[in-house]
């Protein structure tokens, strides 16, 4: 079994996001970056898991400068077997994808693993992108994984409901809650994470056609009106002649 | 043209759909020409995208697309897109468009924005987008510029407008070819979607006990509500998992969301913070969710929330 999963480093779930150059690009200083949760809780951990049962290799694969390798490292310590970081500033999902894409592509991967979207662009965009480059299922969202041979059984999370699958290896999979459960790397883990292989590899040229140009925060909010507790009238009333929702 | 991709799960076109049509209707204005949707499968009510807009309506009836793969959709509609000239394809932001997007984008050497919540400006040949970014704690303005662009589109950014007429439906045909073999679809009948809801009612670790979730449902039952839950709640299994909002759940965009008992962690606001209003009601007044709220309460929740839903009974009587 041979396991790709897809990491993505993104700012921590509590920090503050900002800007500089007038809004052009996101302000990095005094910000922490994680491992995107998804790709780590979900996706790596059910990748680690299908290898112990089953043998074969997890490879993690960021796209990302060598200040990245911190977070690439991490994947190695949960488990991954070895690492490969292409050499590029993440700029966009087309560019992203396209590079997974042309590393997998010679590779035979029987499951590319994906999380189901970042916490920063919220776009799960990637993972479909890469499994149209090589002409593989796609199944997003999943929240369950099980291997039978050469087919998956999953579960997708829909509107209001799951839907029940299957599909013939090789696929790509994007990972959601319920797949696997988070997991702490362990000291062994650690220290085995760093002589396990990490290999470099250089970025193909593309250009994406779709590039965020302009950040701005959301409008500050007004400020919370606090109501009586005993006149819950008065915030029926609020509702439908000033906010308007009811 | 615009090409809108109207999804109709188990046959049904439902809010998604009039919601891209109304997107792509006002979008083929601004860009002066017409707005063409494409339905696949066996779709009930398919003329009636010609009420929100849509000049035609183009159906694929092969029975293949009952079941949902995004190797054969996402062909399909770039088979139509290329045939028919389409240079912006607009999807709505679901599970099915999330699954399809990056495909098509790949497919039409187009340029994607996923998620957009306001109609695009147009510059030139390029069109500039918007979309929530950083889980909702900033907004990114983006600008694409190939020939055809792919838009999904956010739930409930749009409100459905009924233009037109419904109009008859025109047979198209595009292979099916797809390698997914869906088993079964496992869905709650008679209760809006969460990502479609208009009013959320949700509740977390301040209701003590499962068993205390009659006034909440209530509540949601006053305001045709779909009830929802914090993610100790559905940890705890107090809660199905399908009703977690939040970071690892689902993130939703209601015009109300009352939050009842939920102390509100940055990975629950993540979920739940473009929603257009927000109701807090806790005990404790230095929750950090009444600084993301327009209105609160202070208070215990257990007599609050039944009266709160007197207080509606008595206003959907009157109105």
């Amino acid at each position: 079994m041979k396991l790709l999963v897809c990491i993505s480093q993104t700012p921590d779930t509590t920090a503050k996001v900002s800007f500089k150059s007038d809004g052009k690009e996101f302000d990095a200083a005094g910000v922490q970056f994680i491992m995107n949760p998804y790709d780590e809780w979900y996706a790596l951990v059910r990748a680690c898991e299908l290898r112990e049962t089953l043998g074969g290799s997890v490879t993690a694969l960021n796209v990302g400068p060598a200040a990245n390798e911190t977070t690439i490292r991490k994947a190695l310590a949960i488990g991954a077997d070895d690492a490969v970081r292409i050499n590029a500033d993440p700029q966009s999902a087309g560019f992203v994808a396209k590079q997974i894409a042309e590393y997998a592509r010679s590779q035979n991967f029987d499951i590319i693993f994906f999380g189901k979207e970042t916490i920063d662009y919220n776009g799960s965009e990637v993972g479909a992108m890469v499994a149209e480059y090589l002409d593989m299922p796609y199944i997003s969202y999943a929240s369950k994984l099980d291997l039978n041979g050469n087919t998956a059984t999953l579960e997708r999370d829909i509107e209001g409901g799951v839907e029940v699958l299957e599909v013939d290896l090789p696929f790509v999979v994007s990972a959601a809650k319920g797949m696997a459960e988070q997991r702490i790397p362990n000291m062994r883990g650690i220290m085995t994470a760093r002589t396990k292989p990490l290999v470099e590899v250089a970025p193909v040229a593309f250009e994406d056609a779709a590039k965020a140009v302009q950040f701005t925060l959301p409008p500050a909010k007004a400020g919370v009106k606090l109501i009586d507790p005993e006149n819950m009238d008065e915030l029926v009333r609020l509702l439908h002649e000033e906010a308007k929702v009811i | 043209m615009v090409l809108v991709f109207a999804e109709s799960p188990r046959g049904i076109l439902k809010k998604a759909a009039f919601e891209a049509v109304t997107y792509g209707k006002k979008t083929a204005d601004l860009l002066g020409t017409s707005c063409v949707a494409l339905t696949l499968g066996s779709v009930k009510n398919a003329g009636e995208l010609g009420v929100y807009g849509a000049s035609r309506v183009l159906n694929i009836a092969d029975t293949a697309f009952e079941h949902f793969d995004s190797q054969a959709v996402a062909a399909a509609i770039a088979t139509i897109a290329q045939q028919n000239g389409a240079t912006v394809v607009v999807l709505s932001h679901t599970s099915t468009g999330k699954s399809i997007a990056g495909r098509l984008s790949v497919r039409l050497n187009a340029g994607l924005v996923s998620g957009v919540n306001s109609l695009p400006a147009v510059n030139g040949a390029a069109l500039h987008v918007k979309k929530s970014v950083f889980s909702g704690k900033a907004i990114a303005e983006y600008q694409i510029d190939s020939a055809v662009k792919v838009l999904s589109l956010m739930g409930n950014a749009v409100k459905p407008e009924a233009t037109g007429a419904a109009i008859s439906v025109e047979n198209a045909s595009a292979g099916a070819k797809g390698r997914i073999r869906v088993k079964e679809v496992k869905t709650q009948e008679g209760i809006v979607p969460l990502p479609e809801a208009e009013i959320v009612v949700s509740a977390g670790r301040g209701m003590k006990d499962p068993a205390n979730w009659g006034i909440v449902e209530d509540l949601a039952t006053t305001l045709h509500a779909t009830t929802a839950c914090s993610r100790p709640v559905a940890d705890s299994h107090w809660r199905p998992h399908h009703e977690h909002v939040g970071q690892t759940g689902i993130a939703i965009r209601p015009n109300l969301y009352i939050a009842i008992g939920i102390s509100g962690a940055i990975q629950h606001l993540a979920g739940v913070n473009n929603s257009k209003v927000i109701v807090v009601i806790n005990k404790d007044p230095e929750a950090p969710f009444f600084k993301a709220a327009d209105y609160g309460v202070v208070g215990d929740l257990f007599d609050i929330v039944p009266r709160l839903n007197a207080s509606f009974k008595k206003f959907k009587a009157g109105h």
